[in-house]
């Protein structure tokens, strides 16, 4: 009676094997959709192909995506905040004082420096977010690109300095000469006061 | 003299060619199948829905380049792949495709087919030596220990088979039942359907304990392919892949070809000894000639083309019977892989040896029929 009752148990659990693929195996040409987690439908497609052929579709990402960084060097007044706190080193800001008036940027800081390199390297970037809350302008955030992947590492240097290198050197040439100029019209303010002082004893 | 080498050249490079198309056919089904079944989408990338896929993997074997292992027996292991194919091939040739009186006709056709089969185990054994490698020797043991297992109860349930019709002769075995046959053909004994035919005149509905000997012989084919739930010998998790871990490049394709070979003779042979070879499925029933529709008499075109379709047809549909079993159970085990073969279906095979000879006495002495 025990053999018996195994065999049919045996029997009946191969029967249920092949119920269960055959409902994978007929549901297999559906897609299944992107729902978020709170759709009620969610568990409806269980059943249906979870592969995604990636390069032609996507899952959808949200649009607070965490992941290449993006700096809008128009409002940026090179701080070095980020730089200074980014626990990997991925950023290299190279700044100096600016001659011209720069304006403002969009939430009302003076912009006083002129922005000459600003390098992310997203190599090294570890995700975490830290210089985008570091950024008092809240020039530097996070999108949602993820894929962008290059053939060459150099490629994942992105550039967001402001000034080519000629615009640079014209800059740093008119900073020194008004640094020039301040000196000496310094030093002549000083030896008048001096001659003042000398005049009034 | 001179014309039958160019009948062999035909017959060889039309079987070659079909074994190739097959397999490259049925590599790509067991991975959609298991992708389907897993909930995935298997090769997309190489042609429409992938189907290069398998083409692309052959090149790529083709050109890949032979290694030898320094320390394997070189004689062995070269020779293995080569003796595993052909002795696998060599049985295609005593399957009939289609009725005709020369194609697979042979008198001990069934016996050929078995017996060529089992050199393959020497293959197996060869590779498994040769490759001087654990896991290799490991899987061959477990795979030729499983294969001269399972030839029991698959010969047995042939043989209950055979007897019926008293012939091992494969074209006889399949016009025998059809509606081409010159005997007298009972549905379930009993009831006359010479003239019906169809799938009624099928072994599994004349003799009806044979469909019990056909599910032993599928059972037992399945383990005798070496495939899931019995794929020990091949078993990834602890044996890497078996036998043929060591081969690379055109040795391996030939190892993968003769194993999808195997599967399709396994689903022949079945077909021919208990699904009704090259006979229609459809009966001449209700006014209709349905079968005589469906079939051309043999040594006709027609009779060719329809035979060749049913045959393969029912084969293919074995196979992808077995690709099917293969991602819905797991493993077994090895003692539950002897207890099997020699508790449970040994006995039965046996069983229905001893029913078939019981109803051959009582047909011989009249009782029946």
């Amino acid at each position: 009676m025990a053999e018996k009752n195994r065999l049919g148990k045996a029997l009946k659990s191969l029967l249920t094997g092949f119920q269960v693929t055959q409902k994978h195996l007929k549901t297999a040409g559906d897609q299944r959709e992107h729902k978020p987690i709170s759709d009620p439908h969610y568990f409806d497609d269980a059943d249906k192909a979870v592969t995604i052929q990636y390069p032609m579709e996507k899952i959808p990402v949200p649009d607070m995506g965490r992941y290449r960084l993006h700096m809008e060097s128009e409002d940026c007044i090179a701080c070095d905040k980020c730089a200074r706190i980014c626990p990997v080193d991925c950023i290299t800001i190279d700044s100096f004082k600016a001659v011209d008036d720069l304006g403002y940027t969009s939430d009302g800081s003076k912009k006083r420096l002129e922005l000459a390199v600003f390098d992310i390297d997203m190599a090294k970037c570890c995700y975490c977010g830290l210089c985008t809350t570091a950024c008092p302008t809240e020039c530097l955030t996070m999108t949602k690109v993820y894929d962008y992947s290059e053939f060459d590492r150099d490629e994942l240097v992105y550039h967001f300095g402001v000034l080519n290198p000629e615009e640079e050197a014209d800059k740093r040439q008119k900073l020194e000469a008004a640094q020039q100029e301040k000196k000496q019209v310094g030093t002549a303010k000083k030896k008048g006061g001096l001659g003042l002082k000398k005049a009034g004893s | 003299m001179t014309s039958i080498p160019i009948t062999w050249i035909v017959t060889v490079g039309i079987t070659i060619s079909l074994v190739a198309l097959y397999t490259l056919g049925a590599v790509y089904a067991e991975r959609k199948i298991s992708a389907f079944i897993q909930d995935r989408l298997g090769p997309m990338e190489t042609g429409p829905f992938g189907i290069f896929q398998t083409l692309a993997d052959v090149i790529k074997l083709v050109l890949k380049e032979l290694i030898t292992p320094a320390a394997a027996n070189k004689a062995l292991f070269i020779l293995a792949p080569p003796l595993i194919f052909v002795s696998v091939f060599a049985a295609f040739g005593a399957l009939p495709l289609f009725a005709s009186p020369v194609d697979a006709a042979m008198n001990v056709g069934l016996l050929y087919i078995l017996g060529v089969l089992s050199i393959d185990i020497m293959g197996l054994l060869m590779a498994g030596w040769g490759a001087n490698n654990k896991y290799a020797l490991l899987g061959a043991a477990r795979s030729v220990a499983q294969i001269i297992s399972y030839e029991v109860p698959a010969t047995l349930a042939l043989l209950s088979a055979v007897m019926m019709y008293g012939t091992l002769n494969m074209q006889e075995l399949a016009l025998d039942q059809g509606v081409y046959t010159e005997q007298t053909t009972y549905f379930l004994g009993i009831w006359d359907v010479t003239e019906i035919g169809g799938m009624l005149s099928w072994s599994v509905f004349r003799y009806p304990h044979l469909l019990i000997a056909f599910f032993v012989y599928l059972i037992a084919g399945l383990a005798e392919c070496n495939r899931a739930p019995f794929d020990l010998p091949e078993a990834e998790s602890e044996l890497v892949s078996g036998y043929h871990v060591e081969y690379s490049g055109f040795r391996f394709a030939l190892v993968m070809l003769a194993e999808y070979g195997k599967m399709l003779i396994v689903g022949i042979i079945a077909a021919v000894v208990f699904l009704g070879g090259w006979n229609t499925i459809l009966p001449n029933m209700a006014g209709l000639p349905l079968a005589e529709w469906t079939s051309g008499a043999p040594g006709t075109l027609a009779g060719i083309l329809w035979g060749a379709c049913w045959i393969l047809g029912k084969a293919l549909l074995i196979v992808v019977f077995f690709i099917w079993v293969r991602w819905t159970y797991p493993r077994v085990r090895v003692d539950q892989l002897m207890t099997l073969s020699w508790k449970i279906l040994t006995p039965i095979g046996l069983g229905l040896f001893f029913i078939s000879t019981i109803w051959k006495l009582a047909e011989v002495y009249g009782a029946i029929g």
